[in-house]
């Protein structure tokens, strides 16, 4: 038993632990695990902390691996330890309360840090980012006794922000710099609908507004946002979603080459060091470090393997999709909803139902797809621009979903 | 003498009742030759509503589906966007007309008029009227052009119609002159109805002949025609005869009549001349023969010759089939020969009775406004007969040399011979044959005046100078039936805008003329310093008066006041009589030199073309229920759309399958002289290897571009301008053409539901876009009066790439299709896109409207939920689908059959299957449940064959539900 080989896992979130998942299952005993992790929780579901924030799921809800799973699966689990370095040469790793943990294999899941703008005020109190259950409980902390709040960041983890605290009351404006709302997930046309919708909820809005300043008031909390143009709008709570970085401070330190991510290879190993694998928001794959789940488990799949030496398979990026999760909005989009050039769209519009549902194609195959208001069709789209396959005989009815075979 | 625009336009006898008070007026309907009295109600100067006159002996209250909704076409938002209001120039061709004063078009006219006569001679304009016109009209435009310009170029649409009768009457009675009335319908043992569908064409009067054979069980009616038509429908015997062969048939019957022993000797050998020669021709169409000629079973020929001489009396009633005919006259002369060698005429029940096409071609005939007649009977060739009506006109002479026929005179426009033309009250740009000629002519000509009361026809187009003309229930005047019936035409309202009388127009413009031409005036006889002393229909009427005097249609008898007072009268009915005659040769004299009838002597020839390889199919062209002519007037109403709702060409079912065609697909239609491209529709009424075009769809309503750029310009690009060498009446019922299948990409169908006061325009407008494509068809729908004042209309486009996305963002907007409850659906590779308009967002939603193009197949379930205001929320966004079936349950009313009631097919079927006993027992109680065929009757022989079709029900088929997305609708 005592020559299993080590294997050490930096992040005990969702990309770390589904790859350990993904490795159990077909290598249960070929390591002795250890897993770190910065929080002072088990494995939970970070995208679920929206409905946390909306009250429609408490922080039990969303833990995806308690505590008792380590156990059961003889993991060393040491939450709340944030590592501060690796000793490559001697493959030793150290967390800041001194704890050491020897590897044979190290697999990095730190994540991603979230965007803080560099605007003067932006250390105030009242101002916060939106990532984990601190911030989480930190913003229904400031909903019991504030009333105004500014979400500067109209994306999806903004949009989820913002109506988890109008849920709780609080009056919010989105400060958005893009022209429309989720313009990484959603067109112009989807964008407006979304607005609409938000808007009838009685959230407020700023687009292609930037922010100059958190403004502070006599006892030094945050009382408004600035913007560009001069206009203050009142907050005593600042969420700042304007992004993710890839958490790579540890992984530079160690002196592994990073981009925009560590690098890996289509094997999830670091490019720098085959020993070192890394899955998750901080690896970046062919120049893509991945935001959304589903890359994440794609990821652990392919690394698991190769941690298992079974060398099968190859993680070749992943085509993503998205989902707001406010409920009663129903959007969806995938691969190349824009429409680049070379492609053409087939749009329905039913505004009645408030539908709009926008089809982009490349010749006769789907390569995108941006859904609002009846999504679901939205898999049976994913799966086609997956496949990558001819729609020609479907077009006509493809905006309609798959149809019973024609009589 | 002077004389005020009022009289001119009411000749002061239009007296308005107290505003708001309903005011009845007695009038005529202006469609058919039947000839019906209506009873107009109007308020102020809106009609407001029209009844079948109890009182008139054409119809005694009873209307059809067209002149039941009269009132429906002087509609304001009709008046509005239909009506010629006020005189208008256009400076140059194709381009805009502005309004002038009636002096200025006058003057205008009359000096172009005067110039062309003075330079070219009065040969080189000529006058084109119409059937429509009142007979006070046609004798002052006659008097205008053969009186004062000298010419007899004077030719009416009557040329298209009753030129053959005119000629088969003079040519075997003497006169032009039918002998018969209607009350010989309920007389008749036997009733021949040949080349005519007069359930459809003379619905009133086919309504009387149902009444007869009801009362007269033993009545036989015998049916020949190509068409298997409702009126053949409900005949004893019905001889499906190829087309054209009718002169074939004619002598077919006499020689069975002959071999059967069924002549009348003493009529023959007292009444008539020439027997010998026609017994002796007669003689070699044997039985056997004549059967493969016309395509009939012999044994069928010979029951109709045995019932025709030997179940008497009999009574002929023939229309167009004999008319429009290059043998029109012979098969008049042949049909009338069979009546005199039986001697059925002259008595109760029998005689050769030629239905009029329309309102006023018998009065037009009476006063002689045609090329080769004059006043009163009188004919040009006739020294004698030209001195009497210069006499009575008060001029040296009147030309002796005939006028160029409607045909001809077109045909010499186009070869620059005739450089003034002056078109009152008809179409020729959609009615005359061989369309591309007559353009040319419109082209060609100078000068074109176009005296008109709608300003939608395609001749208005071509117009130099456009007068406004009234119209019905703004006309004053009489006219005369097929009976040879006279009526007062009075006026309920005064006339729209600036519209004046026709008869006024022409003795305005007479007036302008005499001062043009002085040497015509000198030459006057002594005590006439005018020619149109006019100042009242009644003053031009009681001209038209005298000239009868002795005359064989003398009606020296008759007044304005004892037509108005004792009602319509038929002539002759000279002075001191007390009633007209209501039958002619009771006693067996005819107006002939010896007062004897001859009979013709003459040989069958086919038409003029014959199916051949290139051209196989035999094109027959004739009226539909609900339409009239170019449909200036009954165009503007959707629901007359209800019965036939779209232009097409009817094809037997088999050449369909053979051409591989299904309903609705696009065809070329293609003649020696143009072509069309219009949907085909399967007929199994049809022979195969026959086509039918009705004679509507001209390119008002039907037409594109073909390949090389030229216009497509209705089913009269198609006819045959060949006429026939007596009557000079053209074959428009026979033309050889070929159908092949086109294939045009691109298609796009439109449909809305549109404020009454601008579906017109819209409808002009989408026609107008479409008439630089490849193939349109635009036409509107409805129910008017629509409880929210709607109209529909329905656009079809094809062509070989997609319309430019701006011109069909332009259709969008003028079908209503904008604002927040549009849906779309587009795929912009494929030029495919859908879009409809919903009413509301609630549970009652109905579309309003739709456009959809590239794929089209959706309309064949959209329309009808449209059509029927069907709640469509069920659906959703599969409204947008592009299946031929709808996404969900939708069930559609069914084809109308009943217009008045708006009955339909499927619940009429339900009905019957219900209804017990012998067909009138079931028709009666489908009526009694249903109401359907209750009004105007003209439902009546469609819900018969339905009767036939749909036995009756036993327990377990009992009310079948209305089920399955019906097109028929559409």
């Amino acid at each position: 038993m005592n020559q299993r080989k080590k294997l050490v896992v930096i992040g005990n979130g969702m990309a770390g632990i589904r790859t350990i998942e993904e490795l159990l299952k077909i290598a249960p005993d070929l390591y002795d695990i250890t897993v770190f992790g910065a929080e002072p929780h088990p494995n939970y579901n970070r995208i679920m902390l929206s409905p946390v924030l909306a009250g429609e799921q408490t922080i039990d809800d969303i833990i995806l691996n308690p505590v008792a799973w380590y156990a059961q699966h003889g993991i060393t689990l040491h939450m709340g330890k944030v590592v501060t370095s690796v000793d490559r040469r001697n493959r030793i790793v150290t967390a800041a309360d001194g704890t050491q943990a020897h590897y044979d294999r190290l697999l990095l899941a730190t994540g991603s840090q979230p965007f803080v703008l560099p605007v003067p005020g932006h250390d105030l109190p009242g101002v916060i980012t939106y990532r984990d259950i601190a911030d989480t409980k930190a913003m229904i902390e400031a909903t019991r006794a504030h009333q105004h709040a500014v979400v500067i960041g109209g994306g999806l983890l903004g949009l989820e922000a913002a109506n988890g605290l109008n849920v709780r009351g609080m009056s919010v404006t989105v400060v958005h710099l893009a022209d429309w709302l989720l313009e990484r997930q959603l067109d112009p046309e989807a964008g407006e609908l979304l607005k609409a919708s938000l808007a009838e909820r009685g959230l407020k809005f700023a687009l292609s507004a930037s922010t100059s300043a958190c403004l502070a008031d006599e006892q030094g909390r945050v009382r408004a946002v600035e913007l560009k143009d001069g206009q203050q709008i009142p907050a005593d709570l600042v969420v700042m979603a304007a992004g993710i970085r890839p958490d790579v401070r540890l992984a530079t330190s160690m002196g592994l080459q990073c981009q925009r991510g560590i690098l890996v290879t289509d094997t999830l190993q670091t490019l720098t060091d085959p020993r070192i694998y890394a899955v998750g928001e901080c690896a970046s794959h062919r120049g893509t470090a991945y935001g959304l789940v589903s890359p994440l488990y794609e990821q652990a799949v392919v690394c698991a393997n190769h941690l298992a030496n079974y060398g099968i398979g190859l993680y070749l990026g992943s085509q993503i999709c998205t989902k707001l999760k406010v409920t009663g909005i129903d959007l969806f989009s995938a691969g190349d909803f824009m429409g680049a050039e070379g492609t053409d769209s087939i749009v329905l519009r039913d505004p009645v139902r408030g539908v709009y549902k926008k089809l982009v194609l490349k010749g006769d195959v789907l390569v995108g797809t941006c859904l609002y208001g009846d999504i679901q069709d939205g898999a049976w789209y994913f799966d086609l621009i997956r496949q990558g396959q001819n729609v020609a005989d479907q077009r006509d009815t493809l905006v309609f979903g798959p149809q019973d075979p024609a009589p | 003498m002077s004389l005020d625009a009022t009289s001119l336009r009411h000749g002061g006898r239009l007296m308005l009742a107290v505003d708001g008070q309903p005011r009845q007026t007695r009038s005529t309907c202006p469609y058919c030759g039947t000839g019906c009295g209506v009873l107009i109600e109007s308020v102020g100067e809106q009609l407001v509503n029209v009844q079948g006159d109890p009182d008139h002996p054409a119809n005694f209250g009873r209307l059809c589906t067209k002149g039941s909704t009269l009132h429906l076409t002087a509609a304001e938002s009709v008046t509005r966007q239909a009506r010629l209001r006020q005189p208008l120039l256009r400076a140059q061709r194709g381009g805009d007309t502005h309004a002038v004063s009636w002096d200025a078009a006058l003057h205008l006219a009359a000096d172009r008029l005067a110039d062309i006569i003075s330079s070219h001679g009065p040969e080189a304009v000529g006058f084109y009227g119409s059937g429509q016109l009142l007979t006070e009209d046609y004798y002052v435009l006659n008097k205008l052009v053969k009186g004062l310009i000298g010419t007899n170029n004077i030719d009416t649409n009557s040329r298209l119609c009753m030129s053959s009768a005119v000629a088969g009457y003079k040519a075997t009675l003497g006169v032009d002159a039918p002998p018969a009335c209607y009350d010989d319908f309920q007389h008749a043992e036997t009733l021949f109805i040949v080349g005519a569908n007069t359930a459809w064409a003379h619905p009133i009067l086919f309504r009387r002949i149902e009444d007869a054979r009801r009362a007269r069980p033993s009545q036989k009616l015998i049916v020949a025609d190509p068409r298997r038509t409702e009126t053949a429908e409900v005949a004893d015997l019905f001889l499906q005869i190829r087309p054209g062969t009718d002169v074939a048939l004619f002598h077919g019957l006499l020689h069975v009549i002959v071999q059967e022993g069924l002549l009348n000797h003493d009529y023959i050998a007292q009444h008539t001349n020439g027997f010998a020669e026609l017994r002796a021709l007669v003689a070699k169409y044997e039985p056997a023969a004549v059967a493969e000629t016309c395509g009939v079973a012999m044994a069928d020929l010979i029951q109709a010759a045995r019932w025709m001489g030997g179940h008497t009396p009999t009574l002929s009633l023939y229309c167009q089939g004999l008319n429009q005919s290059s043998q029109g006259t012979d098969k008049n002369a042949a049909l009338i020969n069979i009546h005199l060698a039986t001697g059925q005429i002259g008595l109760p029940g029998a005689g050769p009775f030629s239905l009029t096409g329309q309102p006023n071609a018998m009065g037009g005939r009476e006063v002689g406004g045609m090329a080769n007649l004059l006043s009163a009977h009188r004919d040009l060739g006739n020294a004698q007969h030209r001195e009497e009506v210069a006499a009575l006109w008060g001029v040296p002479s009147v030309p002796a040399q005939p006028g160029k026929t409607a045909v001809e005179m077109f045909e010499a426009a186009a070869r620059g011979e005739i450089k003034a033309l002056w078109i009152a009250c008809t179409n020729p740009a959609q009615s005359l044959p061989d369309q591309h000629t007559v353009r040319r002519a419109l082209e060609k000509a100078e000068f074109v005046v176009v005296q008109e009361a709608f300003g939608t026809t395609a001749t208005c187009e071509y117009a130099d100078l456009l007068l406004p003309a009234t119209t019905w229930g703004e006309k004053d005047g009489t006219v005369t039936n097929s009976e040879r019936r006279i009526s007062r035409v009075q006026p309920a309202v005064p006339a729209e805008g600036e519209a004046r009388h026709d008869w006024a127009i022409f003795t305005a413009l007479g007036r302008e003329l005499e001062q043009r031409l002085p040497e015509r005036v000198a030459s006057y006889r002594p005590g006439t310093s005018t020619l149109f002393p006019y100042t009242s229909p009644e003053s031009v009427w009681n001209e038209h008066r005298e000239s009868t005097r002795g005359r064989d249609l003398d009606i020296t008898g008759m007044s304005y006041a004892l037509l108005e007072t004792q009602g319509p009268q038929q002539w002759p009915m000279s002075e001191g009589e007390a009633q007209g005659q209501v039958r002619l040769y009771a006693d067996g004299r005819f107006p002939t030199a010896d007062g004897r009838a001859k009979f013709a002597a003459v040989e069958y020839r086919p038409p003029v073309e014959i199916p051949d390889a290139e051209f196989p199919f035999s094109l027959n062209t004739g009226r539909l229920r609900d339409q009239w002519h170019g449909m200036s007037r009954t165009g503007t109403l959707g629901r007359l759309f209800g019965h036939i709702s779209e232009p097409t060409v009817d094809l037997h079912p088999q050449d369909l399958a053979e051409l591989g065609l299904t309903e609705g697909d696009l065809v070329k239609v293609r003649s020696r002289r143009g072509m069309v491209i219009i949907p085909v529709s399967a007929a199994p009424s049809l022979a195969p290897r026959q086509a039918y075009i009705p004679m509507h769809w001209g390119s008002e309503y039907i037409g594109g571009r073909g390949a090389e750029g030229q216009r497509l310009c209705g089913v009269n690009a198609l006819t045959q301008p060949a006429f026939c060498p007596t009557s000079k009446q053209p074959e428009l019922k026979h033309a050889t053409v070929s159908v092949e299948p086109v294939e045009l990409p691109w298609k796009l169908v439109a449909m809305a539901w549109l404020p009454a006061s601008n579906a017109l325009i819209v409808r002009e407008a989408a026609a107008q876009m479409g008439r630089e494509l490849a193939f349109f068809s635009c036409v509107p729908f409805g129910r008017e009066p629509d409880a929210m004042g709607r109209v529909g209309v329905l656009l079809r486009l094809a062509h070989t790439q997609p319309l430019a996305d701006d011109q069909i963002a332009m259709l969008e907007r003028w079908f209503g299709i904008e604002g927040s409850s549009v849906l779309r659906y587009t795929d912009t590779a494929r030029a495919h896109r859908r879009a409809l308009r919903l009413s509301s967002l609630d549970e009652s939603q109905q579309v309003e409207a739709f456009l959809m193009a590239g794929d089209v197949r959706a309309q064949a379930w959209l329309r009808p939920l449209l059509q029927e205001d069907q709640p469509v929320a069920a659906l959703g966004t599969m409204l947008l689908h592009p299946g031929a079936k709808a996404q969900g349950k939708v069930a559609s009313r069914g084809k109308q059959i009943c217009a008045c009631f708006n009955v339909t097919e499927p619940q009429i079927e339900a009905c019957v299957a219900t209804c017990q006993g012998s067909e009138d027992e079931r028709l009666a109680q489908l009526q009694g449940q249903l109401r359907c065929g209750t009004n105007c009757g003209s439902c009546v022989p469609a819900l018969r064959k339905i009767i036939r079709l749909v036995p009756i029900a036993t327990e377990a088929t009992a009310a079948a539900p209305l089920e399955a997305v019906s097109l028929a609708s559409s």
